[in-house]
């Protein structure tokens, strides 16, 4: 039976629609995913040698142990915002005369060929191997010490996927865990409390007594079996297969009823980015990425470039823009015949769209004035990137959106996100960015730093001017583009 | 008010639709049948421009479609749930076709008044979104959006489908009374042959792609597509 169910998911996989469209993007994934591998390798290999050398007189197994609990919460971390309990592909299951234990332990048991377990393995297992070569520990300790941490890494395995399932509806539940993580964390930063050293304390115990590493593998056990049960319990199409239903947001957003006939497509636009997940984590990435210049600006060593703020005035004022814009109108795409069908003028749709962004560039730039902190050159410089963004650069991507083949699901996260991604957003990031960035750097050089900006500025305003000739220009393109790109979003790819 | 000519489209070679001529006069309604793989939805995908036909052209109102947004403003349509705003709860969705259609709150809030039987009080006031709404739901969703702001055409594909017996009986009711007025244009597609003949003047029957029988529809009209459409069986016989 388990082997018809992996044939299904090996079916899934390679027949899937967007297979051949998006395979450049996994030998790209394949690159990483290499890269990783090896660089955990080398890190295992040589974890041991580096320690004798750059910690002399430290039992290597003792000095690792003292860090594992650090690594077990950033594991968690990262698990929590990429890795999914493959949950969904078990519905059709459910009719067929399979035991619901068997379907559950498939699901679970596939979860752990993730590559978030394989990593691991390959620091542990060189580790250890090369701990009993070195004879410091008897060999069976250090086998007792290998499976400890091996269950330790799965049962973060599994217990992010309890966490998962009973905070990603209620992301403000976590708080409180956050929050003691964070307390913890500081106490131990602080050298109040160590709790990282405490837990190394216990792993050092297995090494004298092999039997504890049976603690860290009942605890795997454990969080299986919760698992196991939890699912077991879910396995009806009304628990956790279809979303639970939440009462609609009803927000009017009426204020924008001041933009008169454009006002129908702005409120659309803001119920679309606040009721969908991928769209409203867009904005909060937009809001985290303010502190983008804090990196640079306090940095002596790009002081001598100023042409470099440019490219950090662009994208600290311009990160929605570029976040939001490269997919328009992919985000439409679930209703994208509607809107093609419907009595809207592409021109007023379009002009919607800029609109939004330009609020959106205008907002950034505002909140951005902290840092005159930096001197009135950067915040100079900040606020002519906004001039130019909303200028230049909008309608630039608007144009580039006419490209656009592909489907975004608003429901899903944007981390580790690919879909919608095509050529399109790849290409458009060199002119947005290097444009403005090459313009100034001429005129700074030959001319001087006014100059610079000035060129900057009026390139923008000319933008400005002329927007709406060229919004009329890129709804020309839509028109021409629009048979091929309903044929593209009606596509579920990847 | 519609008007197809030398209408095809080509799949790779396959011809899907092959229409010579079809006219549909002003206050028509047209019933489209067919088997799976006639044309039904790409003859209505073409008339919104959705699709681009390989010859020919279709003119609504005098306007060819692929060439003028100016027919938007009197058509309105529904296809499938891509015509639904699935984020949307089913007022707000109301009120942004509205608002496409210069109909404003007001407006939207006294046409819904007369879908209430309609709706029979599981769409209004739900505080849910239309992506949570059960397939039945949706559709009467959609129907009744086509039908704001008077549209002088409305196309419906599949309207029936999925829809409950009470409901099914009610759209026949309110399809009759639009027609009755002999002011719209309406297009239905279908594969319930009584639902079909009771609602519409006209029908149009396609066989992958070819037009193959327009008849006014009377008391023989039910019989003679019964008996086409089970041709096939009675030739095995």
């Amino acid at each position: 039976m388990f082997k018809r169910l992996f044939s299904l998911e090996w079916k899934s996989f390679f027949r899937s629609a967007s297979l051949g469209k998006s395979i450049g993007l996994k030998i790209l994934m394949g690159f990483f995913a290499l890269y990783f591998t090896v660089a955990f390798l080398f890190f295992g290999i040589g974890l041991y040698p580096l320690i004798i050398k750059y910690f002399p007189g430290q039992e290597p197994m003792f000095f690792v142990n003292r860090f594992v609990l650090v690594w077990l919460v950033m594991e968690l971390g990262y698990r929590f915002l990429l890795q999914n309990l493959p949950i969904t592909n078990i519905k059709p299951l459910m009719l067929l005369p399979i035991k619901k234990r068997k379907v559950v332990n498939f699901v679970l048991i596939k979860s752990l060929y993730s590559f978030f377990n394989f990593l691991p393995l390959l620091i542990i297992i060189p580790f250890g191997i090369y701990n009993i070569y070195e004879g410091a520990f008897g060999t069976l300790n250090i086998l007792a010490w290998m499976l400890a941490m091996i269950g330790l890494t799965l049962s973060v395995n599994f217990g992010n996927f309890i966490i998962k399932k009973n905070f990603t509806d209620n992301i403000k539940a976590l708080i409180p865990v956050v929050a003691i993580i964070a307390v913890l964390g500081l106490l131990d930063y602080f050298k109040i409390f160590e709790t990282s050293v405490w837990f190394g304390k216990g792993l050092n115990e297995i090494l004298e007594n092999p039997l504890l590493a049976l603690i860290p593998a009942l605890i795997f056990a454990f969080f299986f079996k919760y698992n196991q049960k939890d699912l077991e319990n879910k396995f009806y199409l009304d628990a956790t297969l279809k979303e639970e239903v939440k009462d609609a947001n009803t927000k009017e957003f009426l204020w924008t009823r001041r933009f008169g006939e454009l006002a129908p497509y702005l409120q659309l636009d803001l119920k679309m980015i606040w009721r969908n997940k991928r769209p409203k984590t867009t904005v909060y990435i937009s809001i985290l990425f303010l502190a983008y210049g804090l990196i640079f600006y306090g940095n002596d060593s790009y002081n001598e470039m100023p042409a470099f703020f440019i490219f950090v005035g662009i994208f600290i004022t311009g990160i929605f823009m570029i976040n939001f814009g490269q997919f328009i109108p992919a985000w439409d795409a679930g209703y994208f015949p509607l809107i093609m069908a419907q009595n809207i003028p592409l021109r007023k749709y379009l002009t919607a769209k800029a609109g939004l962004i330009t609020v959106s560039v205008v907002v950034l730039a505002i909140l951005s004035t902290p840092y005159l902190y930096f001197g009135w050159k950067i915040l100079l410089m900040n606020m002519v990137c906004a001039v130019y963004n909303i200028g230049v650069n909008i309608p630039i991507l608007l144009y580039a959106g006419s490209f656009n083949r592909k489907k975004i699901d608003l429901d899903k996260s944007p981390f580790m996100n690919y879909q919608g991604m095509g050529a399109t957003q790849w290409i458009v990031g060199l002119p947005l960015m290097i444009m403005p960035i090459l313009i100034f750097w001429i005129f700074n050089k030959f001319i001087s730093f006014e100059a610079g900006i000035t060129a900057l500025f009026v390139l923008g305003m000319l933008g400005l001017i002329f927007r709406e000739r060229a919004i009329g220009f890129v709804a020309q393109r839509y028109k021409k583009q629009k048979y091929a790109m309903i044929e593209g979003f009606k596509q579920s790819g990847e | 008010m519609i008007t197809a000519t030398n209408l095809t489209k080509v799949y790779k070679g396959t011809t899907v639709l092959n229409i010579e001529h079809l006219d549909i006069p002003m206050g028509q309604s047209m019933g489209l049948v067919g088997n799976n793989g006639a044309g039904k939805t790409t003859f209505f995908s073409m008339l919104l421009d959705l699709i681009q036909p390989t010859t020919g052209n279709i003119f609504n109102n005098e306007i060819t479609v692929s060439q003028n947004e100016e027919w938007k403003s009197f058509t309105s349509s529904f296809i499938d749930e891509s015509f639904l705003i699935g984020y949307l709860t089913p007022e707000e969705y109301f009120y942004f076709i509205g608002d496409l259609r210069q109909q404003n709150k007001a407006d939207v809030d006294a046409l819904l008044l007369t879908f209430e039987d309609f709706f029979h009080d599981e769409i209004l006031g739900k505080r849910k979104y239309l992506r949570d709404l059960s397939k039945g739901n949706q559709k009467k969703v959609g129907i009744v959006a086509a039908l704001i702001g008077d549209p002088k055409v409305i196309i419906l594909d599949e309207p029936f489908a999925n829809l409950d017996p009470t409901t099914q009986i009610r759209l026949k009711k309110i399809i009759k009374d639009i027609t009755a007025q002999k002011e719209t244009t309406i297009l239905i597609s279908s594969h319930d042959l009584i639902h079909i003949t009771e609602v519409c003047e006209r029908i149009v029957v396609l066989d992958k792609g070819d037009l193959v029988k327009d008849l006014m529809t009377s008391m023989a009209t039910l019989d003679e597509l019964e008996t086409y459409f089970s041709k096939d069986l009675t030739m095995k016989e």
